[in-house]
């Protein structure tokens, strides 16, 4: 493997980095070991000291920490604390780090005991209100979707190693979804929230005709006001866009003060 | 201008001929959920897929000389050296064929901008010369403006422009190209009553436009409504989203990023065409954002359009294809838009 790497005659740096899960699928990193064009390319960039989809060893020093799911229990706090403790950059990989992601979906629920049981019966399992990281520990870096795109994190881990600026589209998915010419999902008469989502995925969805779900959580500038008149317009229900905007958490202010204003007109 | 005519049937020989390049022509994209068809340019292989009695594409043409994505230069680096390389990215001749009168004023257009400036756009300029440009006509739409930009019909821009009456195709021809490419097809002159088919072919389109800009000192209106409060109500409605610049026939307005690969052995620098209504259109070195309003970045829209441009160059930069408000989630118009800045009080 490649040590001492160079970028135009300045010496770069090759940081250690681990990855962690909390309560997730693991997807977002077997999106990156799925890479397998550029996987070597990928860990010539980084030295991975932990990784548990590919590897055996679990090392404990690192720099860059690249933690992947939400935060369920108890015992999941302690080990992000740790785990802030001893990285200098955190970055929170995946809606469900990012926003709670589906696991979140529960915390729709009152009554969470109630959830528990439904779905875990008497089996005694510790679970509580799901979380994101930033809900725990300050996280540097977010890097969103379900799943991540792997491209994107090529993109920012190389800007993370050079010390670049790291960009996340400040516009929404319609904005890339034009781009690769698809019929828009409107006018097939699906109900989709690339209007209103941050853009980076290359509209992954609307391109194979399924609406956009809100994964990467809202852009900079999300017009939520006018995504209502949007649907309303097309009979989409508001139960059916609600479902949507809560999918994956990103959308959770917007979510709460509609339900706000839903409770305060009982 | 010579005028050519030629029987319908004809039509498939000249594509035949042409087939020799590539074709980029009216397609059938597929159908909405009223099961009305919606057309977008691509390339075309079979005849039999060019759908030229399309009524307007979703997307303009510009993808094929304005693409969405293009890498303006890329470098390679090694042994402590680097070595930059540029592609203009046009490897082959062009064939347009099937644009409307509106698409072929938007190429004179940007020809204007990008080519006639004092620094032409290389990537631009390889990309048009080597082009074949058959113009088709159209039948107008509820949402086409064009008539009121005065690009309803093109008189300049193309090779051959074919007008449908009937059985019959009457052929503008504005290149040698055109001329020698109708002479191996069976054509012959026009006579004096297909002149007058012709001439009623146009009257007939005149009057079916539905939708109107008033353009009359629009560039003085615009100024003496700067701070109306319509903007401010178009600004509520847009979600930013850039849609309305995408499908634009002559939104040219880009971004550029610069990349490196992993492995540090190449780079490239990235042109993104960009839209003004996105929220980082006017963010600046510091992290000033001049427009950080809605409203005021869709206004900047309608200025450089209906104001900047014609100060420049004495006609707007739109051209009434309608294909923005066609795409616009909010329904922001063109007529619309003018029309509400005009009766501002």
């Amino acid at each position: 493997m490649t040590t001492n790497k160079t970028f135009l005659g300045v010496p770069v740096a090759r940081p250690k980095v681990g990855f962690f899960e909390l309560s997730s699928c693991e997807g977002c990193q077997l999106q990156l070991l799925n890479n397998e064009a550029t996987l070597l390319d990928f860990l010539s960039l980084v030295e991975i000291v932990r990784f548990r989809e590919g590897m055996k060893e679990a090392g404990d020093e690192y720099e860059i920490a690249f933690i992947e799911g939400s935060i369920t229990r108890a015992d999941e706090e302690e080990r992000l604390k740790n785990i802030r403790a001893k990285a200098k950059l955190v970055v929170a990989l995946g809606s469900c780090a990012c926003f709670g992601g589906v696991n979140q979906l529960k915390n729709r629920f009152n009554d969470l005991e109630w959830v528990k049981k439904e779905v875990y019966s008497s089996f005694p399992i510790d679970t509580q209100e799901v979380k994101p990281l930033s809900a725990v520990i300050k996280v540097d870096l977010e890097i969103y979707g379900c799943p991540i795109k792997k491209e994107e994190v090529e993109r920012i881990v190389t800007a993370l190693v050079l010390g670049e600026e790291i960009h996340h589209p400040q516009y929404p998915v319609c904005m890339e979804c034009k781009a690769r010419e698809n019929i828009c999902l409107f006018d097939l008469g699906e109900p989709c929230l690339g209007p209103v989502t941050r853009a980076g995925c290359d509209a992954w969805c609307p391109s194979n005709r399924l609406g956009c779900w809100g994964c990467r959580g809202p852009a900079p500038e999300a017009n939520l006001a006018r995504l209502q008149i949007i649907m309303a317009e097309r009979g989409i229900s508001p139960e059916r866009m609600m479902d949507r905007l809560e999918c994956f958490g990103g959308f959770a202010d917007f979510v709460a003060e509609v339900k706000g204003k839903k409770e305060d007109g009982r | 201008m010579l005028f050519k005519v030629f029987p319908v049937v004809e039509l498939i020989r000249l594509f035949q001929i042409l087939a020799a390049n590539r074709i980029v022509g009216p397609v059938k994209k597929g159908e909405d959920q009223h099961g009305r068809s919606l057309y977008d340019f691509g390339v075309v292989h079979d005849f039999s897929d060019l759908r030229l009695d399309y009524t307007q594409t979703i997307h303009s043409a510009k993808n094929y000389f304005l693409p969405y994505r293009e890498d303006l230069c890329s470098f390679t680096v090694q042994d402590g050296d680097w070595h930059k390389e540029v592609d203009y990215g046009a490897y082959a001749p062009l064939v347009l064929f099937g644009l409307h009168s509106c698409d072929i004023n938007a190429l004179n257009k940007l020809d204007k901008v990008l080519l006639g400036g004092r620094y032409p756009n290389p990537f631009y300029g390889e990309k048009r010369a080597n082009m074949f440009i058959v113009g088709h006509s159209c039948n107008p739409q509820p949402y086409c403006f064009c008539k009121s930009m005065g690009t309803d019909s093109a008189l300049r821009g193309f090779d051959l422009f074919l007008t449908r009456m009937d059985d019959l195709y009457f052929a503008e021809i504005l290149s040698s190209r055109a001329f020698h490419l109708l002479e191996q097809i069976d054509c012959r002159e026009p006579d004096s009553s297909e002149h007058r088919r012709y001439l009623d072919e146009m009257e007939a389109k005149e009057s079916q436009f539905v939708a109107h800009v008033d353009t009359s000192d629009l560039t003085k209106i615009l100024d003496l409504e700067f701070q109306a409060p319509v903007w401010k109500e178009w600004g509520e409605k847009c979600l930013s989203c850039g849609t309305c610049a995408q499908v634009c026939p002559t939104c040219y307005c880009y971004g550029v990023e610069e990349h490196v690969d992993m492995v540090f052995t190449h780079a490239r620098k990235e042109k993104q065409l960009y839209s003004c209504n996105l929220l980082d259109f006017a963010v600046v070195a510091g992290g000033h954002n001049f427009r950080p309003e809605s409203h005021t970045r869709l206004k900047y829209r309608y200025y450089h359009k209906h104001r900047g441009f014609v100060e420049a160059f004495e006609e707007s930069l739109c051209v009434g294809c309608g294909r923005c408000g066609q795409s616009c989630l909010a329904h922001i118009t063109v007529p619309e838009v003018i029309a509400s800045v005009r009766a501002s009080k």
